[in-house]
């Protein structure tokens, strides 16, 4: 088949695109490689992994890892609380209910409001009710709204698509809800789920405005990261970024992985 | 049968509803009901006063954040729209194995599920002092000083939004574009216009609700964004929320929350001109 100019041209514009979107991150990848005496910018001065090591000194980065273990933990927690609350909430919107109107808007509303407006709400809700704030009540609750309203927009995606004659085709042959629910509608929402699971861990991982009044007196790893952007100016910099990218990535290629498996799964029982 | 399902509907719906309640309902209200109250360096004082609306109101200060956020919110929204329709154009209409739009749709999805600060960091070797754009040009001999514009400046802002924000076009825009019955392209080509008709009159007018839908993305994170003018700005322009931010850091908590109840003002005015134009909830 012969392409058109207009291709060639447009798929130029798209490798560009995709250069525009990774080569910065590339960038400091190589960058947090430098050696011991390189700086923030090119050329490197030798190649090492020096600036990794730096990352589990205490005294150059504060306590790093704690702070990861601390997001690791809550994007862990968000994820699991985004995955079941997504679901019910999606199961509730396909049947007719007071107020259904109301919650969609205000789940919209949790997603486009700007994150200050929500860390300053829960930080002064948490201040006036003489409450601590904590990475794991307050900043799990804000992450919630963020992470929610991904996996509520999810449900209905999959929903609008979905063929309900499976479950009257259950329901037909004598299942209870709860059968119909376990055996029919899980395995086929399993991989739509494993989506909502990852946007519930990474957007958690990585949130910033939202957990900046809400983690109380211990840092999540992005704040941890925002306060280094202003003090510290070594490659050290680079290295925690490409670790933590890392991490996001290894999420991605898990779910994904999982995902191939869960889709593939319910055709072999169908062959054997 | 269905009206038990439908009893079910209320507890399914309710761990959603609650999160929203003590996390979102309630602190806005906390924040609408601060606004109002005084302040001196060491505590809140409970009152009803209109001073910080006031002081925010006739500040020349808050009017210059504003124009500046207007300003960001344009430029990011021109820019996003121009790469993202392009790249979902691509995508949709040119690429036509779908295993070859799936790679590729993942390709431009994947920066969203990483840290944004990361991704504004991983500026500075690029576009710094010393940088490789510096470096590159001045070795070239088209300039004979670094350009400080590059980083810190209003432009790194912009370029950062359209960084991090193109994705938030290119997946809506992508979406309505595949829903467009490829035979009224054909009808189109056969009646006789030329592709660029064919742009025009069949295709942009039926991506319309992804490019709204976009937009309320880019227009609403941008309105409120802060981290970004913090990081990428270089502390010399402010725009809203920078200048809430800057309120909190100073413990102006009253203060911070009539400028929060001011943005959220404006923002759901935009929000009410767009949504008037899109229907979300078929759009999914």
């Amino acid at each position: 088949m012969k392409r058109s100019f207009s291709f060639y041209a447009l798929a130029a514009f798209f490798g560009l695109f995709v250069l525009f979107l990774y080569g910065p991150t590339l960038t400091i990848a190589i960058l947090s490689f430098q050696g011991p005496d390189g700086g923030l910018t090119f050329p490197m001065r030798g190649v090492s992994l020096h600036w990794f090591g730096q990352l589990f000194q205490a005294q150059a980065v504060g306590n790093f890892g704690a702070a990861l273990r601390r997001s690791l933990l809550l994007g862990l927690a968000v994820m699991i609380c985004t995955v079941v609350f997504s679901l019910l909430a999606g199961l509730a919107f396909r049947k007719r209910f007071k107020g259904s109107s109301v919650l969609f808007y205000l789940t919209l509303a949790s997603l486009i409001i700007p994150s200050i407006l929500i860390s300053l709400g829960i930080g002064l809700m948490f201040d006036r009710l003489a409450w601590t704030p904590a990475w794991f009540s307050s900043g799990f609750g804000s992450h919630l709204t963020w992470t929610l309203p991904f996996g509520l927009l999810i449900m209905f995606a999959v929903f609008n698509r979905f063929d309900a004659s499976y479950e009257m085709a259950s329901a037909d042959l004598g299942a209870s809800h709860w059968q119909t629910f376990r055996y029919i509608l899980l395995p086929l929402l399993a991989p739509s789920l494993l989506g909502v699971a990852l946007f519930g861990f990474t957007l958690s991982y990585d949130e910033f405005a939202r957990t900046l009044m809400t983690s109380g007196s211990f840092n999540t790893l992005p704040l941890e990261l925002f306060a280094m952007t202003t003090n510290v100016t070594s490659p050290v910099l680079y290295a925690l970024g490409t670790l933590t990218t890392v991490i996001s990535l290894s999420a991605i290629g898990l779910i994904l992985l999982v995902m191939r498996l869960a889709q593939r799964r319910p055709k072999a029982t169908s062959e054997s | 049968m269905s009206a038990s399902k439908n009893r079910h509907a209320y507890w399914q719906a309710s761990p959603l509803t609650l999160v929203l309640l003590a996390f979102l309902v309630f602190p806005i209200i906390v924040i609408g009901i601060v606004s109002f109250w005084n302040y001196n360096s060491y505590s809140l004082i409970p009152d009803f006063i209109f001073d910080n609306y006031a002081y925010l109101l006739t500040s020349p200060v808050t009017l210059k954040a504003y124009i500046n956020t207007f300003q960001f919110a344009f430029l990011a929204w021109f820019f996003t729209l121009a790469i993202g329709f392009t790249v979902a154009y691509f995508l949709a209409f040119h690429i036509h194995s779908v295993k070859a739009q799936t790679i590729c749709f993942l390709i431009c999805t994947v920066p969203f599920f990483t840290s944004n600060i990361i991704r504004m960091i991983s500026w500075i070797p690029l576009l710094g002092r010393n940088g490789l754009v510096n470096s590159s040009l001045l070795s070239a001999g088209i300039i004979d000083q670094p350009l400080t514009f590059l980083l810190y400046s209003d432009f790194a802002v912009v370029l950062a939004y359209v960084h991090l924000y193109s994705l938030f076009m290119v997946v809506p825009i992508f979406n309505s574009m595949m829903r467009i019955d490829r035979s009224l392209v054909e009808a189109a080509v056969d009646a006789g216009a030329n592709a660029f008709q064919v742009l025009r009159d069949v295709i942009v007018p039926l991506s319309k609700s992804g490019i709204i839908v976009g937009s309320i993305f880019v227009m609403t994170l941008v309105m409120g964004d802060f981290v970004t003018v913090k990081i990428m700005g270089g502390g010399i322009t402010a725009n809203v929320g920078m200048m809430i931010y800057n309120e909190i850091s100073l413990l102006q908590y009253p203060a911070a929350a009539a400028g929060a109840v001011v943005l959220l003002a404006t923002v759901l005015m935009m929000l009410v001109i767009l949504f008037r134009l899109v229907d979300i909830r078929k759009e999914l």
